[in-house]
């Protein structure tokens, strides 16, 4: 086998196709993992101790255990499960398997964005006599939030490179183009090529993008100097 | 017992999965060491050529990037590492390789220049203050974030099923497709086995959290 | 008569558009102890930064020992930049105590003081260690030596930083507002150390200070600088007590009510 100029060329509208159905699934999912972030930050917030351990752990174990094994779990495990088993169409598995892991990890972000947030601004706006609501949505989630962004814009990132994992559960995205030509013309090299450029051209300039953010909220927010 | 009779098929792909872990691990630190040294040195070349690297296989992703070398190193460049356990092993360093690496360099720029400054002064050389100074406070800080890094690690080690070695997940696999029904045991115990595994560097990285709060390791 | 172990000759230092030394003009004799005083951002911790090679200088000559510190002869006998083993050579004279204490974290106080020695000069690590231990004593803290940095208060973490730099043996020591991160009542154990040394007699010290009357008991000669230049010298009495220039008259006039 070598390479092939022209197999290349032939393969990247073919590759361009299934380019949309990633960046749209890698949308979804991630859309998905903001929302349910926060079903997390609640849960470790309700004052009372075993539900706040369980739901701990809970997160703690879908975080660092495959995600691949997760969304075979819910693509073939989900629907024999009795009762509540339902067959899931490949996208919505992918969603939910994928959303669901990415949320272990935003909800860490959104508690390290809340942490962030000095405790003098908790105790002042308690002195000024502000509503539990009003806390919230006027003092702490202004100063909480924008330290996050771009964390949450490299989970973007990182989810984008994940959404391939859903080809093995019969998404039609650009992997599974690829290895779907691959079987059928044994050319394998250049499609996986031109998938891996696909990722590299849209993933290194939201890179630096992000790289640009992080300066611009880490000049605004970071009071602490060094010293030793 | 079906649960027993799942496990015993499970434990035949587990030392897969341990061996591709465990030769990640000690390559992909290799490989984050010296490129994370090379990133920070002062030579244009060098410098320039990790970066490529790093940001080639960060750019990528890791799935495409296991079904690329499995393909690829046979096929284009004639490379037959006798095995694919070395292929997954490959893919997986030079990916998370190439993550670490720059954990490595934020961890040596994040010392204080102080530490830098004193070092001059007491005429240490360029090599004795990396060796002595430097690299060994950059290692305490960036722990915590290796141990979190040795947890994705272990999470990637199951695509190694997708190029067809018989890990953990392979054996999974083949038990869900004989009997359909039993697959939530199946994948369940494929999960609870993964997090036994991470349990250990989950508690690595809290431990290290506290280390690296600390600034120091006493006694 | 005797050679000055250092010499500053026309000594410009810029920093982008900013010149903080517009021709800095200095003879330092074996022994002399100077202390630099002046406002912030005149220049005065630049000056010794610049012979401990923190720092290159956009102008002028630095000697040490009568070489040239930034430039070197090379084969050919041509003026060429020096290289790392130049400095290394000539900085071996020199050491230095810094205003933040730099000392190395994950370190213990008596390894901090044993690193250079055993590496840098290969020396034996008994020997060293011998010595280390009678340095640390000398400056009042032997029970301190299996302890971290971040144990010790900010004048025991400058005494040990003290002790490290005298392990080197140099010739000419210089302090780098070393009592300017300390708490007020710290200050004292730290000054008390640098006055034992600078009766010990045979090193040559080169002190950037805010303490007014410690400058006046322990040096030899007083400068005064002043936006990059200096504005004033001579005896500390002459100084302190009896300032000529307007200058020097309102920087001691608002140092003194400061207090």
């Amino acid at each position: 086998m070598t390479w092939s100029w022209d197999v290349f060329i032939n393969v990247i509208p073919i590759i361009f196709k299934g380019l949309w159905i990633t960046v749209g699934l890698t949308i979804a999912c991630y859309l998905f993992a903001m929302i349910f972030g926060f079903f997390w930050v609640f849960m470790s917030r309700i004052p009372w101790r075993p539900v706040n351990w369980l739901f701990r752990w809970i997160a703690e174990f879908i975080r660092s255990t495959p995600p691949l094994v997760q969304l075979f779990f819910i693509y073939y495990a989900w629907p024999a499960i009795p009762v509540i088993g339902v067959t899931l169409n490949p996208f919505v598995a992918a969603i939910l398997g994928l959303g669901i892991h990415f949320s272990t990890y935003t909800s860490e972000v959104y508690r390290s964005g809340i942490e962030s947030v000095d405790k003098g601004q908790w105790e002042a706006s308690t002195a000024l006599n502000l509503s539990t609501a009003q806390k919230w949505r006027h003092i702490i989630l202004p100063q909480a939030i924008p330290p996050t962004i771009p964390m949450l814009g490299n989970y973007l990132i990182i989810m984008f490179k994940e959404v391939p994992l859903a080809s093995t559960i019969g998404v039609v995205a650009m992997l599974h183009l690829a290895n779907d030509y691959g079987a059928q013309y044994y050319k394998y090299v250049e499609p996986l090529t031109v998938v891996a450029l696909f990722f590299l051209l849209l993933s290194y300039p939201s890179a630096l993008l992000i790289g640009r953010l992080e300066k611009k909220y880490n000049r605004r927010f970071d009071k602490k100097t060094a010293t030793l | 017992m079906a649960i027993t009779e799942i496990t015993l098929m499970l434990m035949r792909g587990i030392k897969v999965t341990l061996i591709v872990l465990v030769l990640s691990i000690i390559l992909s630190s290799l490989i984050a060491l010296i490129a994370g040294l090379s990133r920070v040195y002062h030579n244009k070349l060098l410098t320039g050529f990790t970066g490529f690297y790093v940001e080639i296989f960060r750019g990528t992703s890791l799935i495409v990037q296991l079904f690329w070398f499995s393909y690829a190193l046979p096929g284009l460049f004639n490379i037959h590492l006798g095995s694919d356990i070395w292929v997954a092993v490959l893919a997986i360093s030079l990916n998370y390789g190439a993550y670490m690496s720059e954990i490595v360099r934020g961890a040596i720029l994040s010392v204080p220049q102080g530490q830098t400054e004193a070092s001059i002064a007491l005429n240490l050389t360029r090599f004795q203050r990396m060796r002595h100074i430097i690299v060994p406070q950059a290692i305490r800080m960036m722990l915590p974030e290796y141990g979190n890094y040795l947890i994705q690690i272990l999470k990637a080690t199951s695509l190694v099923s997708l190029i067809g070695l018989t890990d953990l997940l392979y054996y999974g696999n083949i038990y869900r497709s004989t009997h359909l029904t039993e697959a939530p045991t199946v994948y369940m115990i494929i999960l609870l086995l993964y997090f036994l595994l991470a349990l250990p560097l989950i508690g690595f990285t809290r431990k290290m959290e506290k280390v690296a709060k600390k600034g120091v390791v006493h006694g | 008569m005797e050679e000055p172990i250092v010499q500053y000759k026309n000594i410009r230092k810029s920093f982008g558009d900013v010149e903080v030394l517009k021709g800095i003009n200095l003879d330092i004799m074996p022994g002399e102890k100077v202390a630099l005083i002046g406002p912030s951002g005149s220049g005065k911790t630049t000056i010794i930064r610049l012979l401990m090679t923190l720092e290159q200088p956009t102008g002028g000559i630095i000697e040490v020992n009568g070489e040239n510190l930034w430039l070197m002869q090379n084969k050919k006998n041509e003026l060429v930049e020096a290289d790392d083993k130049h400095l290394r050579k000539i900085r071996g004279d020199i050491g230095m105590v810094f205003q933040h204490f730099n000392l190395f974290p994950h370190m213990t106080i008596l390894e901090n003081c044993m690193l250079a020695p055993t590496i840098v000069k290969k020396k034996d690590k008994a020997d060293v260690k011998k010595t280390a231990l009678e340095m640390l004593d000398k400056v009042g803290l032997s029970d301190k030596v299996d302890l971290y940095p971040s144990q010790l208060s900010g004048g025991q973490k400058q005494r040990v930083a003290m002790a490290r730099a005298l392990m080197m043996r140099p010739k000419v020591m210089l302090f780098d507002e070393v009592t300017s991160a300390l708490d007020p009542e710290l200050v004292g154990e730290v000054l008390e150390v640098i006055r034992d040394l600078a009766k010990a007699g045979d090193m040559a010290m080169i002190l950037v200070t805010h303490e007014m009357d410690f400058a006046l008991d322990i040096a030899d000669r007083v400068l005064f600088l002043n936006e990059g230049t200096i504005e004033e010298e001579g005896h500390p009495t002459e100084i302190l007590v009896n300032p000529k220039s307007e200058r020097l008259k309102d920087f001691l006039t608002r140092f003194t009510n400061s207090r």
